[in-house]
């Protein structure tokens, strides 16, 4: 079997806030195959978004291994980190983080650039990875002009466009009404069956519902680790209804 | 991300906040400006002393007397003629370089004509002195040798004796004009040759024979100069040497011995000129100085600009790391874009300095010199600036953690 894509073991990390050491994570160890999606749940405070962050190589632990694609990471120095986020992972915010006054190209094109990718190579696979998550018709829009499920889904095309192995979702559909939340979740769920490995922290139930693993986690500790049959999509993603934000 | 990316990126970003990037840009705008304007005027001042200096005739010399010593006491500067017409002869036949050489004596006096008078300086001199100053008669004719040697009662006049005694534009050939009651026939008008170095009329002038000067206007002491004499040399490199000449053949007639005083002096208008320049290019330097001090204030106002698109942009800082920028592309990012700051501001005031220096030309008369290498250290001198006071808010941006970036509100 090939190595998992990610392995953690006694993961560990240690904010100094003040006197008193903030223990955000306290020895999580785990391993996540290729494809799988993985819903990470837990209450505020419980360290699913330092995990993340560690995860993301956005952060390094304190102390523990954790190695991704079967190289260890945790030792980097920021400029590798940071190719390994460009090339090997996806970020997906709550709250899209697009450029403002930028065009959702340029915006999805932007990893691109920092992999070295020249303009117009670059904004062919743009519009490739905005055509995926259904926006082939607003290249050109802005984000001001978008609503924001089509935020997300540009912020979606974003962390697609490099071909990612990882994407890290951080509450994804939490600044969405239920109805856009259904159909991202729906969207990432056709992302999975693709190949690409999904880790998503949410606190919401039926969200979570929508991975094929559940992690809950509580005082920096993982205290739930299970399979789970999938959740279909409620219904068919409709085609149209988001209507463009004044 | 390529270089042209990021201006790209930095010029994009520059647009959205046009009116900021704009008031920003105008320090380095004045600044640079200021320097291509003052050493513009600086040169052109330069120029026009040049000019004034080529009108006196840049390989002139002139011998003065100088102090003499009387059973002891000293004289003030030219208080005993010490020069004599042997002099003047022996430095036109016995210096090789010498070319010309004329005496000049002056006084005061009243010019008067039929219809006005008017307070003047009447000055005595050979024709070779009309070649000495580089000086063509706008009409009529100089006074020849023979003249000189028949003590003539002949004048040439300046163009404001002209006006003021004959009025404007008219034609005073032939007419008559009486100087201490003694009249004298105009027989030519000099060339127009405005102010001299010091400020005063060159064209304030009569000039007769120095015989006549000598008879009839001066008097006294007919054996000595009781004025200077006016060299001119073959060629304008051979100044110095002409003057080293001089001095050495007038210690010699005048007996005077090493290490004593002469009782003449020399001059070299090549020496006074660089005199001059000396002068206005220390201006010039203090004036391009100042002007330095505004672009590095323009220098300032760019950092502050940038400190402040720094903590603005902390959340896009933040995303670019997210998505796979180094340190160094948002440190090159935001350098790029306080750099380009700088030289639009730098283009935008060569602009306007040399609109400014152009202007100012036309308004001084004097001639309109740029000096290219001035607009080069500008715009490097600005891009620098770009780059020095861009460093430490590009460092900042460089520096921000990730994750705090991110999540900045």
């Amino acid at each position: 079997m090939d190595p998992p894509l990610i392995e953690v073991m006694h993961l560990h990390k240690t904010y100094d806030v003040g006197d008193v050491p903030v223990r955000a994570l306290r020895g999580v160890s785990f391993r996540i195959h290729e494809g799988a999606f993985v819903a990470v749940m837990g209450a505020s405070g419980s360290g699913k978004t330092t995990l993340m962050n560690i995860l993301g190589c956005l952060d390094r632990p304190s102390a523990g291994s954790y190695r991704l694609c079967g190289s260890e990471v945790s030792g980097l120095g920021r400029n590798q980190l940071a190719e390994v986020r460009n090339q090997l992972l996806g970020f997906v915010f709550q709250s899209y983080n697009l450029l403002p006054r930028t065009s959702a190209l340029e915006n999805v094109a932007l990893p691109l650039h920092y992999a070295g990718l020249s303009g117009r190579a670059a904004f062919e696979a743009a519009a490739y990875a905005l055509e995926k998550v259904g926006l082939a018709d607003r290249l050109r829009h802005q984000p001001s002009q978008l609503s924001g499920g089509q935020q997300q889904r540009v912020a979606i095309a974003r962390a697609l466009v490099t071909r990612p192995r990882l994407i890290l979702a951080d509450e994804p559909t939490g600044n969405l009404d239920s109805a856009t939340s259904l159909e991202i979740m729906a969207l990432f769920q056709e992302l999975g069956a693709t190949g690409i490995t999904l880790v998503c922290v949410t606190h919401e139930r039926e969200i979570a519902a929508f991975a094929s693993r559940l992690m809950r986690m509580r005082d920096g500790m993982i205290v739930e680790d299970r399979p789970q049959t999938p959740a279909s999509p409620l219904a068919p993603r409709p085609e149209g209804r988001e209507e463009v934000a004044s | 991300m390529t270089l042209l990316r990021t201006l790209r990126v930095a010029i994009g970003a520059l647009l959205r906040n046009k009116l900021r990037s704009f008031l920003t840009v105008l320090g380095v705008v004045i600044g640079v400006a200021a320097v291509i304007a003052m050493v513009s005027i600086g040169e052109g001042a330069k120029a026009r002393i040049a000019q004034n200096f080529e009108n006196m005739g840049t390989n002139m010399l002139m011998v003065h007397s100088g102090s003499t010593r009387t059973r002891g006491f000293r004289g003030g500067s030219g208080s005993l003629p010490s020069l004599t017409w042997g002099d003047l002869e022996a430095i036109r036949d016995e210096v090789a370089t010498v070319r010309h050489a004329a005496p000049f004596v002056s006084a005061s006096a009243q010019a008067i004509s039929e219809e006005e008078n008017w307070q003047t300086r009447v000055s005595g001199t050979s024709p070779e002195y009309f070649d000495i100053r580089n000086w063509p008669m706008a009409l009529g004719r100089r006074f020849t040798k023979a003249e000189v040697k028949s003590k003539a009662k002949v004048a040439v006049v300046g163009k404001t004796i002209v006006e003021e005694l004959f009025g404007d534009g008219a034609n005073p050939l032939g007419r008559t004009v009486r100087i201490n009651r003694i009249p004298f026939k105009v027989i030519g008008v000099a060339s127009e040759k405005g102010s001299n170095v010091r400020g005063g009329d060159s064209d304030d002038v009569v000039l007769i024979p120095v015989t006549t000067f000598m008879a009839k206007i001066q008097g006294g002491l007919q054996n000595r100069i009781p004025g200077g004499i006016f060299v001119s040399a073959t060629s304008q490199g051979v100044t110095g040497r002409t003057r080293e000449d001089i001095e050495a053949l007038l210690r010699a007639r005048h007996r005077i011995r090493p290490g004593q005083d002469a009782d003449f002096h020399t001059h070299d208008m090549a020496e006074m000129a660089s005199a001059f320049k000396d002068s206005a290019n220390t201006i010039t330097s203090l004036l391009a100085g100042v002007a330095l001090v505004s672009l590095l204030v323009g220098g300032i106002g760019i950092m502050n600009i940038m400190l402040v698109s720094v903590t603005e942009r902390t959340r896009e800082i933040g995303l670019r790391m997210a998505v796979g920028a180094k340190p160094r592309q948002i440190l090159a990012q935001f350098l790029v874009e306080a750099v380009t700051l700088a030289l639009i501001g730098g283009l935008l005031g060569i602009a306007a300095g040399l609109g400014g220096a152009s202007y100012l030309a036309g308004r001084f008369g004097w001639p309109l010199l740029i000096r290219m290498d001035m607009v080069a250290v500008a715009v490097a001198f600005s891009g620098l600036v770009g780059v020095v006071f861009g460093l430490y808010p590009a460092r900042k941006a460089a520096l921000l953690d990730p994750i705090q970036a991110l999540r900045y509100e």
